[in-house]
């Protein structure tokens, strides 16, 4: 299993079904049973996928033994969301130097 | 010349793309991301850094190191490993944030058209083993994933 935690959440979200699960939860608290009825899936399966999600800190269970609800926790999603926009951040403020150092390489000579 | 802009695309479900055109020739713009007394120059990201160590040893099996430093203090190092050069058209090197970042598997691409050149990086995650990238499988599926369900999200919180 991965160990980083972005690593852990990229590969939480590779799957469709988790990523159902947790389109399903955006609409609120759910139980496994209401969280498995729209995928030919048995409880266990449909277990085994909430036990990634929450080890990704995607999704966080209530304490109760029968009534275990399921919530969504989008911690991890913003995450996400940021270390994209910060490496499109990163290479255009690069790239605004780059212009202009290209301007200076071409007076420099460094043209053919 | 007319302002570009960078734009970050999904290509696949491992796959995201970077593409910029710049106004000037390829092999100009090829020696700006391959020489490190051009490299330091320019590759800075925001304002306020500075780039102390850029170390280029361009061959395949060749190492890479690049570190930033901050006016406040932070610090980012990059490093990776060339796999494959063909001067001024195409790069292929894997690349590494930390140990908190997936090792990524970068494509950078020099094509020229009327005097303009346009780079085009293509950055997989990642390849550190066979169960690493079967587990990447649609990763960056997640990140539109993840949008999409922010947007929800941001929605209600409205």
């Amino acid at each position: 299993m991965a160990t980083d935690p972005l690593s852990r959440t990229f590969a939480a979200l590779a799957d469709p079904t988790r990523r159902a699960i947790l389109g399903r939860l955006l609409d609120g608290a759910a139980t496994v049973k209401e969280l498995s009825a729209p995928f030919a899936m048995s409880g266990p399966a449909i277990s085994k996928h909430l036990r990634v999600l929450e080890r990704a800190g995607l999704i966080r269970r209530g304490r109760e033994a029968q009534w275990r609800p399921c919530e969504l926790d989008a911690t991890p999603l913003q995450g996400v969301a940021v270390w994209a926009a910060r490496y499109q951040h990163f290479w255009d403020e690069s790239y605004r130097r780059l212009d202009t150092y290209l301007d200076e390489m071409k007076e420099q000579g460094h043209e053919r | 010349m007319s302002a570009s802009t960078t734009t970050l695309t999904m290509v696949s479900d491992e796959e995201i793309a970077i593409s910029r055109a710049f106004d000037a020739p390829r092999h100009l713009v090829f020696a700006a991301h391959t020489m490190p007394e051009h490299v330091t120059q320019w590759l800075l990201g925001p304002e306020g850094w500075t780039m102390p160590i850029c170390e280029i040893d361009l061959r395949p099996g060749g190492s890479w190191r690049f570190a930033w430093e901050h006016a406040d203090g932070r610090k980012l190092e990059m490093t990776g490993v060339y796999h494959e050069i063909v001067t001024p058209e195409r790069i292929v090197n894997t690349e590494r944030w930390g140990p908190d970042w997936p090792e990524t598997v970068n494509t950078m691409l020099f094509t020229e058209e009327d005097g303009r050149t346009t780079v085009t990086q293509i950055v997989r995650y990642p390849s550190k083993d066979g169960r690493d990238a079967a587990l990447a499988t649609g990763m960056m599926g997640g990140v539109e994933r993840s949008y999409e369900l922010l947007d929800v999200l941001l929605a209600k919180l409205r």
